[in-house]
């Protein structure tokens, strides 16, 4: 009965505590974009956030859609090849890219990139009274340091995701011709064909989603850590641990708006 | 003097975090063009104290009047305009360390009006003068510099709007004790030109003599000594007494073990 009870009294503290950290996130989430709408803006510290975001995680993002693409379609040829039903790989490639894979590997490896470095910057920023150094500059830090970032996120993702999108089918493309003996023009062709707007577009409007959330767990835990250099390292973990598992959260809460009816 | 608004006044303010109560009801006044300083032992609440002055921390209880205005009252423009009044350097220097030199030193400037870039970084380059630091220290960046000129360069970010407040925590900790001196010189000629009121937060007693027209003592959450700096090393307080001369027997220590 006791042991009962303790498990209950956990399930609730845990439950309490999901609440409340929702809902600060929710609070601080406000916060920042209510800035990115009042001026003053702070141009240049948006184009040093949008360039860190997007140009430093080209390579990664790259990377990791040309194997994914070139992954998909062996793994695919494999598959469908029991059915006789080779000809649907390109176009199985190109929906799984777009729609799906692109958008959350890249989201998943800019988390594990930019979003901690974001909470160490940050929480660097807070520990060492950088923050409140701001605040005695006339400089709000929710303005200064959040409000770029979360844009920065919202719109570099989106641009990433595009590249991803491109370079994924390219490495299927690239897997089917050379090993697999398609038809160059034809494999082109069976990717356009059935490829359609809304593939692309439900991709990247998960893309902008996933980049504002990783951009705002960044500063989430980076501007609430307390506690010197292990504190600052405990916040880049629950930055990229927290936006890791959002993303997945909110990959399937998309899903089901965009495809589900 | 005595029925003059205080440029600073304190009542009755207490801070606590969790169940450490670090502010229990400091009651101090500041008059306007003195340069205080408040000596305590470490983890005393000095800093916890700047910090509720400059609005950073929200004290539990009490008040803050700025010329007579209780701080906490004024709504968010006047507050944000007071700011501007108010220098600060911090404990470790707190540079931006992504940004340059110069635009540290031209933050506070930038960010209230609009100047060019090139037009603040001349500004900045000046007041680095003032503090005795080369135009090309202006290129370099924050982690470029030794501990000492990282201080100037604090100080120079905290005077450069010319401000009526300055706040010092701890200016001279980390530093040789020739640094220390010179960064105090800095620090009374800068307050002298602005004819500004300061407060500095130490515990090095040859740097409080150095800066301090008054001096305060913070031990257990109050002021329990307050008079003229050059009263510091025979205050007659046994409290200030044990801790200025650095002895280990005395009611400090006491008071810890209770
Ligand atoms: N933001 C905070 N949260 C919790 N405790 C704090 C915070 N700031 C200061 N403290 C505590 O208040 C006490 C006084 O700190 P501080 O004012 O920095 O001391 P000092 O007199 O050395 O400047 C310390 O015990 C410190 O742990
Ligand atoms: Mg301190």
């Amino acid at each position: 009965m006791n042991a009962l009870l303790d498990g209950l009294a956990a399930l609730g503290r845990g439950a309490f505590a999901a609440c409340r950290f929702a809902g600060a996130l929710t609070l601080f989430a406000l916060a920042g974009v209510s800035h990115l709408l009042r001026p003053p803006f702070h141009l240049r510290a948006f184009l040093r956030a949008f360039v860190e975001f997007a140009y430093f995680s080209l390579p990664v993002v790259a990377l990791t859609a040309v194997f994914t693409g070139m992954v998909l379609a062996l793994q695919s040829s494999t598959g469908l090849s029991r059915f006789s039903a080779e000809s649907a790989m390109p176009n199985l490639v190109v929906l799984s890219i777009t729609r799906e894979l692109g958008p959350v590997l890249a989201g998943l490896m800019v988390a594990g990139r930019v979003g901690a470095a974001m909470a160490a910057e940050i929480g660097t920023m807070r520990v060492t009274d950088q923050i409140d150094a701001l605040t005695t500059l006339s400089t709000n830090p929710m303005k200064y340091l959040v409000a770029p970032r979360l844009l920065a996120g919202l719109l570099a993702l989106p641009l990433l995701v595009l590249v991803a999108d491109i370079l994924g089918v390219l490495g299927g493309f690239i897997i089917a011709t050379v090993s697999l003996g398609f038809n160059r023009a034809i494999y082109l062709e069976n990717t356009f064909n059935y490829m359609t707007t809304q593939d692309v577009v439900s991709g990247l409007t998960k893309a902008a989603v996933f980049g504002f959330v990783i951009a705002l767990l960044g500063c989430y835990h980076g501007y609430r850590s307390r506690g010197g250099a292990q504190g600052v390292g405990a916040a880049t973990t629950s930055a990229v641990v927290g936006a890791s598992i959002l993303i997945l959260a909110f990959d399937y809460v998309l899903t089901e708006l965009f495809f589900a009816r | 003097m005595s029925g003059a608004t205080p440029k600073i006044r304190l009542r009755g303010l207490r801070k606590a975090f969790g169940a450490k109560q670090v502010l229990d009801g400091v009651d101090l006044d500041v008059p306007s063009g003195t340069s205080m300083v408040v000596i305590g032992g470490s983890g005393s609440g000095k800093s916890v104290l700047i910090k509720c002055i400059l609005g950073l921390i929200e004290p539990d209880e009490g008040t803050i009047e700025i010329d007579g205005r209780d701080v906490m009252r004024l709504p968010r423009t006047e507050r944000t305009a007071l700011r501007a009044e108010i220098g600060m350097l911090f404990q470790n220097g707190a540079l931006f360390d992504s940004l340059p030199v110069w635009e540290n030193v031209a933050f506070g400037l930038m960010a209230r009006r609009n100047v060019a870039r090139g037009a603040a970084r001349t500004h900045a380059e000046g007041v680095l003068a003032q503090v005795g630091l080369a135009a090309s220290v202006g290129g370099l960046w924050p982690a470029e510099l030794s501990g000492g000129m990282q201080k100037r360069v604090g100080l120079a970010r905290a005077i450069a709007a010319q401000p009526a407040i300055l706040f010092f925590d701890e200016p001279t900790t980390g530093l040789d004790p020739i640094m220390g001196a010179v960064i105090d010189g800095l620090i009374v000629d800068c307050v002298k030109r602005l004819g500004s009121t300061a407060v500095a937060i130490t515990h090095d007693m040859a740097s409080a003599r150095r800066i301090g027209d008054a001096a305060a003592m913070l031990h257990g959450g109050r002021i329990v000594w307050s008079g003229p700096a050059a009263r510091l090393m025979d205050s007659g307080n046994p409290l200030v007494d044990q801790f200025t001369h650095g002895r280990r027997e005395g009611p400090i220590q006491m008071a810890l073990r209770g």
